[in-house]
């Protein structure tokens, strides 16, 4: 099994670069929504079964598969965009950035300690690469939504984390932690929603009326 | 009694979502404040055991942070009368049932020594003051909403990787896998030190975001600028001090590794970069608010270097969680009724304050008087025993640092606030029917004589708390 989620693990990561390289938003959105699926099965291929681990699947595949999509395919249909138009850095920049950064995740989970159970794994690089390519996409984009999808894919990259200590987080912890990050993107879509009532667009290169001269 | 501390405002929440009259609410959040004051000072005097397992275990550091959150907010709760008063065009429920929502949040910050839970309360006050920000419903508060949200949110996230790093340095230990600060304390010598080292970082980039310290400040002008008076006063009074007691459990665990001495460090050079960045901003600026949040980013500064220098600095440090909290009360309140009265939140329009407001003018400059470190008031006690302390140890240039900025800090905060309360209103400016009334100057006034009073007098149970507390955060050989 656990060979098995390595590959997904694998899949995980070329969505990253899916995310990063495509500026069509609804194809992003998309691929966000597949990478949350993806990881919503990952805990039943590692964990054995029990009732908390089916509730905790049901919840992420619910919300990060078919809630979260929603909510942002419902803000990019009102505002009327399409695409990702002029990010701060080129698509092409930001895949070679995400490439060195995945390189460098494996650099810095090859320098420390394991369990020898875990050894072989992708876990820790995966989810390095993961948070570091969501930090690409929340910070190299001008688009509220790509904003957003960048925070999901961060949240990803902690998720997979947050597998290897299945055992030793309490299920209480686990569950609040998961849906506070839930609640965030949550009111993100919320916020998102009135920002394009106000100006008309989801560009947040916009918001500088509060800028420091 | 713990429990009541979290339920009785989650109850008020609920009911005052309930009331649907926008003049009685304030009323409802009003009678709750006081029922958690009420729970909080009787805690302090009687307080109950660690809880089974310690997930609960209200100690010395946790009652300094919740006795000043529920002080501010019992007060912001009672202005909130007079002041929503004068808000009735839009509704106040989302408003009230969020700030009660918060209030139950930042309790469980106090009050629990489990680290995960510690960060699912502390996500929840995020997110509970998000729609606060945006009660102006305008582009400018929609912008400063955004960036509050965004920027706190990954800040928060990144500080949950910290303690996943955390959890998994336990399980790579063998020792018992766990999150409670009590276990891990104990275990520290055991940690795994790489995944130690790296939580830290991590936890110190989180926490120190949601604490608006340099350079991660960039949502908070925004925010404080744009939120009401009010909201601005929890934020500033509140939030950043439940970032920092955070930030003490963190540095409480670094006691324990070896990792302390790198720890200190970076939150003093943190803390120096967040007053100098206040410093520059804080001269020539054209808006008040915004003034006052650069004034947070100093604060915010100050407590992070009294921790990094540690020794004496640490009452300094506890003891300012009190005095700045309190006095961003006043400043926030105040300058909550000068927006008003002026309908404009810019120097050029808002002059001779204390002609139109005598009051809240009066409030403003006492407050400014104040929160520069001025005798006698009690942030002046703090930033005194940090400078003395900083010069004992012999870090002479952390010291003058210090000095230097805050005395640049002084001067551009006078430049702002002197023509706003003394000086002749301009011909042109708008006036509104707002009046200071007993509801809108009392609560600040209060806050201030409470400020007045700790500055001249500490009494003794407050003493032996803060001395509890500094003897928590102090290296065991």
């Amino acid at each position: 099994m656990i060979t098995l989620a390595d590959q997904f693990l694998v899949l995980v990561l070329l969505i990253n670069f899916v995310a990063l390289g495509t500026s069509r938003l609804i194809f992003s959105i998309r691929a966000v929504a597949v990478q949350g699926v993806i990881l919503g099965i990952l805990p039943a291929l590692i964990h054995p079964f029990s009732w908390h681990l089916v509730g905790i699947i049901a919840m992420i595949l619910i919300t990060k598969g078919v809630v979260i999509p929603l909510l942002l395919n419902r803000a990019v249909r009102t505002a009327e965009i399409k695409r990702e138009v002029e990010p701060f850095l080129g698509y092409v920049a930001t895949l070679l950035l995400g490439a060195v950064f995945t390189a460098l995740s494996f650099g810095f989970a090859g320098k420390l300690p394991m369990l020898p159970e875990h050894q072989n794994y992708m876990f820790v690089p995966a989810s390095m690469a993961t948070l570091m390519t969501g930090f690409l996409i929340l910070t190299t984009r001008r688009k509220a939504i790509s904003q957003v999808l960048g925070y999901l894919v961060l949240e990803n990259g902690i998720f997979i984390f947050g597998l290897l200590l299945a055992e030793a987080m309490p299920i209480m912890v686990e569950a609040g932690a998961l849906l506070d990050l839930l609640v965030g993107t949550f009111v993100m879509g919320i916020v998102i929603n009135h920002i394009s009532r106000e100006f008309s667009s989801l560009d947040t290169s916009r918001l500088t009326s509060l800028k420091e001269e | 009694m713990l429990a009541a501390l979290i339920i009785l405002p989650l109850l008020g929440a609920v009911i005052t979502w309930l009331i649907p009259s926008d003049r009685l609410r304030p009323f409802a959040l009003s009678a709750f404040a006081c029922g958690h004051l009420g729970i909080t000072l009787r805690l302090l005097i009687a307080t109950p055991p660690p809880s089974a397992g310690g997930w609960f275990n209200l100690d010395a550091l946790g009652k300094i942070v919740l006795l000043s959150t529920s002080v501010l907010f019992f007060f912001c709760a009672i202005y909130s009368i007079g002041y929503l008063a004068y808000r009735l065009e839009r509704s106040n429920r989302i408003l009230c049932t969020g700030l009660l929502i918060c209030l139950s949040a930042a309790s469980m910050v106090t009050i629990t020594h489990h680290l995960g839970l510690l960060w699912v309360a502390l996500e929840t006050t995020t997110i509970s003051m998000t729609p606060l920000i945006y009660f102006n419903r305008n582009a400018r508060s929609i912008e400063a909403t955004w960036k509050y949200l965004l920027i706190c949110s990954v800040g928060v996230a990144l500080a949950l990787i910290g303690l996943y790093f955390l959890a998994y340095s336990t399980i790579v230990a063998r020792v018992e896998p766990s999150l409670l600060l009590d276990d891990l304390i104990r275990d520290a010598g055991k940690l795994s030190s790489g995944w130690v080292h790296a939580a830290f970082v991590f936890l110190l980039v989180g926490f120190g975001s949601k604490m608006g310290l340099a350079p991660l400040h960039t949502w908070k002008p925004d925010a404080y600028g744009e939120s009401p008076g009010l909201v601005g006063a929890m934020l500033a009074g509140g939030l950043v001090n439940l970032a920092f007691l955070s930030l003490l459990r963190v540095y409480q665990l670094c006691l324990a590794t070896r990792e302390i001495t790198f720890f200190q460090n970076a939150l003093v050079v943190m803390g120096l970069i967040s007053m100098l960045f206040a410093a520059i901003f804080m001269a020539r600026q054209a808006d008040f608010k915004r003034m006052l949040a650069y004034s947070s980013v100093e604060h915010v500064g100050i407590m992070a270097v009294a921790l990094g220098l540690g020794g004496k600095a640490i009452f300094g440090a506890l003891f300012h969680i009190l005095a700045n909290g309190l006095t961003k009360g006043v400043l926030f309140l105040s300058s909550g009724n000068i927006h008003r009265s002026y309908n404009s939140k810019s120097t050029d329009q808002v002059r001779g304050a204390l002609r139109r407001l005598p009051w809240s003018g009066g409030l403003f400059l006492a407050g400014f008087i104040a929160i520069t470190g001025s005798p006698p008031f009690a942030p002046f006690i703090s930033e005194f025993t940090v400078v003395s302390s900083a010069f004992i140890q012999g870090r002479a240039v952390v010291g003058a640092l210090f000095l230097v900025s805050l005395g640049i800090i002084f001067i551009g905060m006078a430049l702002t606030v002197l023509p706003m309360v003394m000086g002749e209103a301009p011909a042109n400016s708008e006036t509104t029917s707002y009046r200071d009334t007993i509801w809108t100057v009392g609560p600040p006034l209060c806050l201030l004589l409470l400020v007045f009073l700790l500055g001249v007098w500490i009494p003794e149970p407050l003493m032996t708390l803060l001395r509890d507390g500094a003897a928590l955060l102090e290296a065991h050989p």
